[in-house]
């Protein structure tokens, strides 16, 4: 899978965007929740229309939608997918992530905190935050 | 030279590879690059190291003289020479701010600077070099005395930021200690006199401040300007009243002077002010951008305007952009992109 994506964003210009949108979605739809043994997308956490990507201007947009208003699981959701993204795609896109809005009692700063990248480097030195991230994106249970 | 006519270049001279994560930041040492001493600056990362570079007098050419490491176990994310150029002080994610000296050629640690709860995120030296200034993720400021034989005693740790300070810095010529967070203000500290450091003004989005996180600020050279830049994607130029400072007001206070929006389209991590008064911001854009203040329009008071742009300039984020000491228009920039990059300015004829 790792592979497959990596060449269809080298030579993207073969892929429409819709089908490089839908590819990314395979990538992050199997994050396992933190706090259910299930997939980002079976809690509909993630959907096909969650990540928009622009190929040009080497931009991917990704909102989620935390499964309630006051989920505390959000921003480690949101590192999961920083971690994910960054490990599969060239390193000069820039990734925005966002909960959907609505979606979550402190949207804003949810929001703040997953792109402040001093807040995301910090997060993913702190062992406890990694191995929580790292069970999410690896685990085998699903 | 002539700031307001002709074209400016930004011109790469090298680009320095050798962390192996990304590059936060960097800090020309004070005292090297003028005369006959060749420039040397520190460079910190994600890597956990800290790199000290030197141009070789002959060849033009930068090296990495050194490699401090084994000493922070998390990223280092910040370096400041003290003013004498003998002591550099690295700020590290491991909770901990250490001081070096150059003994003998090689550097050694020897102080190490223990109180924040967690990650420091930046160190400041006062122009003197008697003060030193951390600030970190804990929301707080501390203040340490340099005593003699290498002992810093913590003498104040301030609290009044909300969220966690992104950066310190000491003003050119007195003691006081400017702050900027991620609660988007920038605090000022002085002391009352009785040794204790107090918060004098706040600058918020009262003041026509930021709306969102600030992540640097820097001084003019006369001390009586300051510009913050930040997340909300603007720069700000801010002035004081240097004369009623000068005649011994207790306390002038800053303004807002003008805003330069439009320029970078993401974060922008950086901000220096050279001392011929050309600003440089570094942004997550991967660009560079030059500002200097403009003649026209001084019925309104000074504005501000675009010198020279450089648009990937790296190929990924720009964390840091700083001026050498000389006065040759080169300038340093750190990127998320592992490398360092040495720019000289020039104005084409």
């Amino acid at each position: 899978m790792d592979n497959l994506i990596l060449s269809s964003i080298d030579g993207c210009s073969i892929f429409s965007l819709a089908i490089l949108d839908l590819e990314l979605v395979n990538f992050v739809r199997d994050i396992r929740d933190p706090e259910h043994p299930y997939s980002l997308e079976q809690l509909s956490v993630l959907s096909e229309e969650s990540i928009t990507v622009d190929e040009k201007l080497g931009r991917i947009l990704i909102t989620f939608t935390p499964t309630i208003q006051h989920c505390s699981m959000a921003t480690v959701i949101g590192l999961c997918l920083r971690v994910k993204l960054k490990d599969c795609f060239p390193p000069h896109f820039k990734v925005d992530i966002k909960v959907s809005p609505g979606s979550h009692a402190n949207e804003e700063s949810v929001n703040k905190q997953l792109n402040d990248k001093e807040r995301v480097a910090a997060a993913m030195e702190n062992p406890n935050l990694r191995q929580l991230v790292d069970e999410c994106l690896y685990s085998s249970e699903l | 030279m002539d700031l307001y006519d002709g074209n400016f270049e930004l011109k790469e001279i090298q680009k320095l590879e050798g962390h192996t994560d990304r590059v936060w930041s960097l800090a020309w040492k004070p005292t090297a690059g003028v005369t006959d001493i060749p420039p040397v600056f520190a460079s910190c990362s994600g890597d956990k190291t800290v790199r000290i570079w030197e141009q070789d007098p002959s060849t033009r050419s930068w090296n990495c003289k050194e490699v401090l490491e084994e000493t922070h176990t998390r990223t280092v994310r910040s370096c400041a020479w003290s003013p004498s150029g003998k002591l550099l002080a690295t700020a590290s994610f491991d909770a901990t701010t250490a001081i070096w000296e150059n003994v003998g050629g090689d550097y050694e640690c020897i102080s190490t600077l223990e109180g924040h709860e967690n990650e420091v995120k930046n160190v400041s030296w006062n122009a003197s070099g008697s003060l030193l200034a951390t600030c970190g993720r804990d929301k707080s400021v501390w203040i340490w005395e340099v005593m003699p034989g290498n002992e810093f005693e913590c003498a104040s740790v301030l609290q009044g930021h909300t969220q966690d300070v992104k950066m310190v810095q000491w003003h050119p010529t007195v003691d006081v200690l400017f702050s900027c967070s991620y609660d988007n203000t920038i605090k000022v500290w002085a002391e009352d006199g009785d040794g204790d450091w107090r918060c004098i003004q706040t600058l918020g989005e009262s003041n026509n401040g930021h709306t969102s996180t600030v992540w640097e600020l820097s001084f003019n050279a006369d001390g009586d300007k300051l510009v913050t830049c930040s997340d909300d994607l603007t720069v700000k130029i801010w002035e004081t009243d240097i004369i009623a400072r000068q005649s011994g007001e207790s306390y002038a206070p800053w303004n807002h002077l003008c805003t330069l929006s439009g320029y970078h389209d993401r974060t922008i991590f950086s901000v220096h002010w050279s001392r011929e008064g050309i600003i440089a911001t570094g942004a997550a854009d991967d660009g560079i951008r030059f500002f200097v203040e403009s003649k026209d329009g001084l019925v309104d008071g000074p504005s501000y305007k675009l010198l020279s742009k450089k648009e990937k300039a790296h190929d990924m984020d720009i964390n840091s952009v700083q001026w050498g000491p000389g006065e040759n228009g080169l300038l340093a920039s750190a990127s998320d992109d592992g490398t360092i990059k040495i720019w000289e300015l020039t104005q084409l004829h």
